[in-house]
């Protein structure tokens, strides 16, 4: 570093970004949204050729690179496939720590949903069974699901 | 494959935060640097890649901003959005298909953001991104993962962390040279289990450039010419539910790609480094067994018997990885300049003696969904 710079305060200049952003959820994310506020239920999806049950819903498979629209009801229950208990706070989780992500393997379905486990930390292990806890209030958001508790 | 090869290369030294260097001073920095090195100057080089990340930078169209930092104009600038290896592997197109020589430069500055605000920024902004989740607690679900299929330690990663800190001492540019031991990692502040804060690179500055030229390009140029024997990457799905985390299969489709092309058929005995990409320790013995040095759910036992140490078979991230300087994106490239060095005989206290062919990889999109593989040697 310049020598003179260590004489002096840097200098830096504050970003102003705070682009307006919205996502269209689109046809397949609008069922799937719906279908957990409207009706409490967690639909998935399953491709023709391969057989493979999406949760979330897919538009395309993503490997056999072809249309789905083929819609089942999921449970909703299932089996954690890999967990992390964060112990560290960041300003953009939905709830304080320690809280859980979990990957689990829906009922009915061939791949495992992201979503979070609050309560029963310390029971919480790989192949565990867990049941979706829906909020009171539904909006048509992932966080309709308000966790995932330990059956 | 025609033959190509690296004549020149560049990097910062990585550190926390630079208060001195803006990205526009940081590019200009190695891109000079590694014109020297190769003894070339900029009206030899034919094009240009930068890559950049528009979140990282704060900025739209982040790669063109840096153009003239690169020497760019009146050349033709391309511009990736990815790890180094991959916009290194879009340069060594460009001299494949008819550049004498590329220029690929890449600059990073993560102080200036937030890191785990733009890491959350990559996942699905319709199911995923609302949870909050970021690299290290996604890479915690894949550590999680590997650790309960095969019954790997944390204490094992935990080596990996104490040996890459180790190699650092000697690499006079890692931002984190360090002696610590596996107490150390396992005593430090638990973030998202089971990854802990001496688990995780850092957040760093820093830049990298590297030059590709053809064959009568290299000829030219001063320095003895690296080779590229091979080049090859792979991508598993994007949401982390639809992928088996402990079974990196996108790694070991690259790696069987770049090991053809090669000739390698016994990565083992034939590949003398590696240089990987250990943003978490964990991530070291999975990559490596996804690249065939190991079986399936080996790695923590290839750990234990010290076989990637500076003294054993396969020396892996003499540099110190990672581990020791996370410039985003910048990365990957610092993997194949550290692979160049090795070969080029120029690594000063952390050279790997005899080292004639190596190995260096990147990772793009989280827990490693694409892998980028090249061999790189001392012969065509």
């Amino acid at each position: 570093m310049s020598d003179w710079l260590n004489e002096v305060s840097g200098l830096t200049q504050k970003g102003q970004i705070a682009v307006p952003c919205t996502w269209w959820v689109g046809e397949v994310g609008s069922r799937f949204l719906i279908a957990l506020r409207d009706e409490k239920k967690i639909l998935g999806n399953r491709c023709k050729k391969c057989s493979r049950v999406y949760v979330p819903p897919r538009k395309n498979c993503g490997r056999c690179f072809v249309d789905i629209d083929d819609w089942l009801e999921l449970g909703n229950e299932g089996a954690v496939i890999a967990h992390t208990i964060v112990r560290q706070p960041f300003k953009l989780h939905p709830v304080d720590t320690p809280f859980a992500y979990a990957l689990i393997r829906l009922d009915g379905a061939d791949v495992a949903f992201l979503h979070i486990i609050t309560d029963n930390l310390d029971s919480l292990r790989n192949g565990v069974r867990v049941r979706a806890r829906f909020r009171e209030k539904q909006t048509g958001h992932i966080l309709d699901i308000e966790s995932f508790e330990i059956v | 494959m025609d033959p190509i090869a690296i004549v020149g290369v560049a990097q910062t030294r990585y550190e926390r935060r630079k208060r001195d260097k803006t990205f526009f001073d940081l590019v200009y920095e190695v891109t000079r640097e590694a014109l020297n090195d190769a003894g070339l100057t900029i009206h030899d080089i034919d094009t240009i890649v930068t890559i950049s990340n528009d979140f990282l930078d704060g900025r739209t169209i982040s790669g063109m901003a840096v153009g003239d930092a690169a020497g760019g104009a009146d050349k033709n600038i391309s511009t990736v959005e990815g790890d180094g290896t991959f916009g290194a592997f879009y340069g060594a197109m460009r001299v494949l298909g008819g550049s004498k020589t590329a220029l690929v430069v890449a600059h990073s500055k993560g102080s200036e953001g937030d890191v785990q605000y733009i890491t959350n920024g990559m996942f699905d902004p319709i199911y995923q991104r609302l949870l909050g989740i970021e690299a290290i607690s996604a890479s915690a679900l894949q550590a999680n993962c590997y650790m309960e299929r095969y019954g790997i330690s944390e204490e094992q990663f935990a080596q990996v962390s104490v040996k890459n800190h180790g190699n650092a001492m000697h690499n006079p540019l890692a931002q984190m040279p360090m002696e610590i031991t596996v107490d150390d990692v396992m005593n430090s502040r638990r973030i998202s289990d089971p990854i802990k804060l001496l688990d995780c690179s850092p957040v760093t500055d820093g830049a990298a450039a590297i030059i590709i030229a053809n064959e009568e390009a290299a000829q030219k140029a001063e320095r003895r010419p690296v080779w590229i024997r091979g080049i090859a990457h792979c991508s598993d799905d994007f949401f982390l539910g639809d992928r088996d985390l402990a079974d990196p299969r996108s790694l070991r489709d690259a790696s069987r790609r770049v090991y053809a092309m090669a000739g390698i058929t016994e990565p083992l005995d034939e590949i003398d480094l590696v240089e990987l990409y250990d943003a978490f320790s964990y991530m070291e013995p999975l990559w490596l067994e996804g690249m065939g040095f190991c079986e399936p759910g080996t790695g923590g036992t290839m750990i234990d018997r010290g076989i990637s140490t500076m003294g054993g078979r396969l020396p892996v991230n003499p540099s110190g990885g990672v581990l020791s300087a996370n410039p985003v994106l910048v990365a990957g490239l610092a993997r194949i300049v550290e692979a160049v060095l090795q070969l080029r005989g120029d690594a000063g206290a952390r050279q790997v003696d005899g080292a004639r062919t190596a190995l260096a990889h990147g990772i793009n999109g989280p827990c490693g969904q694409s892998h980028c593989v090249w061999i790189l040697g001392q012969e065509r």
